[in-house]
């Protein structure tokens, strides 16, 4: 897994005015908390995830600030501009949506120049920026289809390229690869990353895939009842989670509880450990038993379950006192040992991979 | 569900009686349309085209006739319009009184026809101060002919949901541009076949036009109940109810045509 990081983002933000600002932004429908409280700039040319599960929040956020939704309290702005109470077609932003919402009753070409038909372009400029924008999403073979003689994969890009021709500063994404399969899903990230990048536009992309999120994002925000749990690069995300919730959205993880985390690391307080930090190695080595370094904590195990995961296998483990424990182990190639179930193990990490978590959340 | 042969037997038996109840009568009047006897004995003897010519050079039916095309397709035309528009500001927009308001428009579609009849010729006459017309008759027929557009239009903009208006909208279109590009098309079936069942639907009214026609103004279904017992016209009638059945039952016939395949096109 590849992970970027946010030098870029963070330096386009001190100098340029936020794509998109929110501030104190809420929704209620009826008694319901949609969006509590939240506080956000995105900045110009960024890779912007928004991450959770669904209802946390994310969705009504987006739908925001493209307009379909009116805010409760707080402000919208864009480029610096409140838009809080504008149309969606007054506001310089553009949707790709979940079910990517093409018009059934058009062509291809007639719905990505859609948007210059009704700015009053003229039908041959509207006709080659159309094909232009459908060749940038390699479909232009596809310009006289209808949407309904589509794959899901194509409709996708052409609800892209229908979003990408008009240039819009600013492209909301809602779940766009949800519906493609695993393989498609995967070559589509791709390809979306290289669009923003060579575009330079703000991308704002909701999902709830954890691992999308961190392979695509310049930076992420975690939602959670309505509300950004954590914001930061994906490297901080994952490995300094800010919450158990965090933790336990992003990537899985060892979870301490404060009496576990008493007991094992001698200090109080929620921790977190990735499983991949944990080093696994056969037999319970009675005779180092003083000798565990002071930097590194050491616990014995018996293992409960291997599974095989093609690149490596997951171990869960339970200690003598009866911890869970889940453990990663890349697969380095012929030397490949494999544990068993039932068999005694000791189980070992560095201090400094032990993350401390916030109390409360 | 399978059923044994003797209930099967019935069943079928039953179907078809009931079937032959419905239209048997239908293709007497066909027949007697074509009976070369005044009288309509029975079993005909003959064929004659005596009655249709008699009916085709008839001032009376021609009158009737055009009168009924008239207020039909004006009826309808308004119903498009009114019907469609409610349908739009009841699925799309919430506002104070809008369960109400749904429930008005539906109403005169299930109010019997004589209360609706009596209801606006009083209106027309004792509070409006209006002769009766054929414009009385097209905005009687409109109230119930709304309703059919309105429940056709309601339903497909409910399956439709919002979001190609979202898309046009955050496209930069506006409500109108929206609903022009994007809503009408989506619609154009839906409007079609309720615009066709309305259109049947005023085409054969009789009750409340009873109330609200004024004496210059007869539609065909009038006309076929004044002359039904006169003996020299009643070889006349059949005709004209040959021609009001065909005419009722293409659209319906069109309709249900249209929206199956609107169906399976989904």
């Amino acid at each position: 897994m590849s992970l970027s990081t946010s030098a870029p983002a963070e330096a386009a933000a001190v100098d340029r005015t936020p794509a998109i600002t929110l501030r104190g932004l809420r929704k209620t429908f009826g008694d319901v908390v949609a969006v509590d409280a939240v506080d956000l700039d995105i900045a110009d040319g960024e890779f912007f995830s928004m991450l959770g599960p669904s209802g946390s929040g994310k969705t009504t956020v987006l739908r925001l600030i493209a307009g379909f939704e009116q805010a409760s309290a707080g402000t919208v702005e864009l480029g610096g501009v409140d838009v809080t109470r504008s149309a969606p077609f007054e506001r310089d932003v553009h949707t790709v949506f979940q079910d990517y919402a093409l018009f059934p009753h058009m062509s291809v070409l007639d719905n990505v120049g859609y948007g210059l038909r009704v700015r009053g372009l003229g039908k041959k400029e509207r006709r080659e920026r159309a094909q232009q924008a459908l060749d940038t999403v390699r479909l232009g073979h596809l310009g006289a289809r209808r949407p309904a003689q589509l794959s899901g994969g194509q409709r996708q890009r052409v609800a892209l390229a229908r979003a990408i021709v008009l240039q819009p500063r600013v492209l909301l994404l809602d779940e766009p690869l949800g519906a493609l399969d695993l393989k498609l899903r995967e070559q589509m990230q791709v390809e979306l990353k290289q669009l923003q990048r060579e575009l330079g536009i703000t991308f704002v992309f909701v999902t709830h895939d954890q691992e999308e999120a961190l392979t695509l994002s310049d930076r992420i925000a975690v939602f959670d009842a309505g509300r950004i749990q954590q914001l930061g690069s994906p490297r901080e995300i994952y490995e300094s989670p800010a919450s158990a919730y965090v933790a336990g959205f992003v990537g899985t993880t060892n979870l301490f509880d404060s009496a576990t985390s008493q007991r094992i690391l001698g200090v109080a307080g929620e921790h977190a450990v990735r499983p991949e930090r944990l080093r696994l190695s056969a037999g319970t080595e009675p005779d180092s038993e003083g000798s565990a370094r002071p930097d590194e904590v050491r616990l014995e195990a018996v293992v409960v379950e291997t599974i095989y995961l093609g690149t490596g296998n997951r171990v869960h483990l339970r200690t003598s006192d009866g911890v869970e424990l889940v453990a990663l182990e890349q697969s380095t190639g012929s030397l490949d040992t494999r544990e068993h179930r039932g068999e005694d193990v000791t189980v070992r990490f560095a201090r400094a991979d032990v993350v401390p978590l916030a109390a409360g959340s | 569900m399978t059923l044994s042969p003797l209930s099967r037997k019935v069943l079928a038996g039953l179907t078809f009686g009931v079937l032959a109840l419905i239209y048997l009568p239908l293709l007497v009047v066909v027949a007697n349309s074509v009976n070369p006897s005044q009288s309509m004995t029975w079993p005909p003897r003959g064929v004659t085209f005596e009655w249709w010519e008699r009916a085709a050079h008839s001032s009376g039916v021609r009158e009737a006739l055009v009168t009924s095309l008239q207020v039909a397709a004006i009826a309808t035309l308004l119903a498009l319009v009114l019907g469609t528009l409610l349908a739009l500001a009841l699925q799309r927009y919430s506002f104070f009184g809008k369960s109400s308001v749904n429930l008005l428009v539906i109403l005169p579609i299930a109010l019997p026809g004589v209360v609706t009849g009596i209801a606006l010729n009083n209106g027309f006459k004792g509070i409006l101060g209006v002769d009766l017309s054929i414009w009385t008759i097209v905005i009687a027929h409109a109230t119930f002919c709304i309703v059919t557009v309105f429940n056709n239009v309601q339903a497909r903009l409910r399956r439709l949901g919002t979001s190609l208006e979202e898309a046009s909208s955050d496209l930069g279109a506006g409500v109108f541009t929206t609903f022009r590009l994007v809503t009408l098309p989506q619609l154009r079936s839906a409007l079609l076949a309720g615009g066709m069942l309305a259109f049947a639907l005023s085409f054969d009214e009789i009750i409340v036009t009873t109330f609200t026609a004024g004496n210059g103004a007869n539609t065909l279904p009038i006309w076929i109940l004044n002359n039904m017992f006169r003996p020299n016209q009643a070889p006349v009638v059949n005709v004209v109810a040959v021609v009001l059945i065909v005419f009722s039952i293409l659209p319906v016939w069109l309709a249900q045509r249209l929206s199956s395949d609107v169906e399976a096109a989904h």
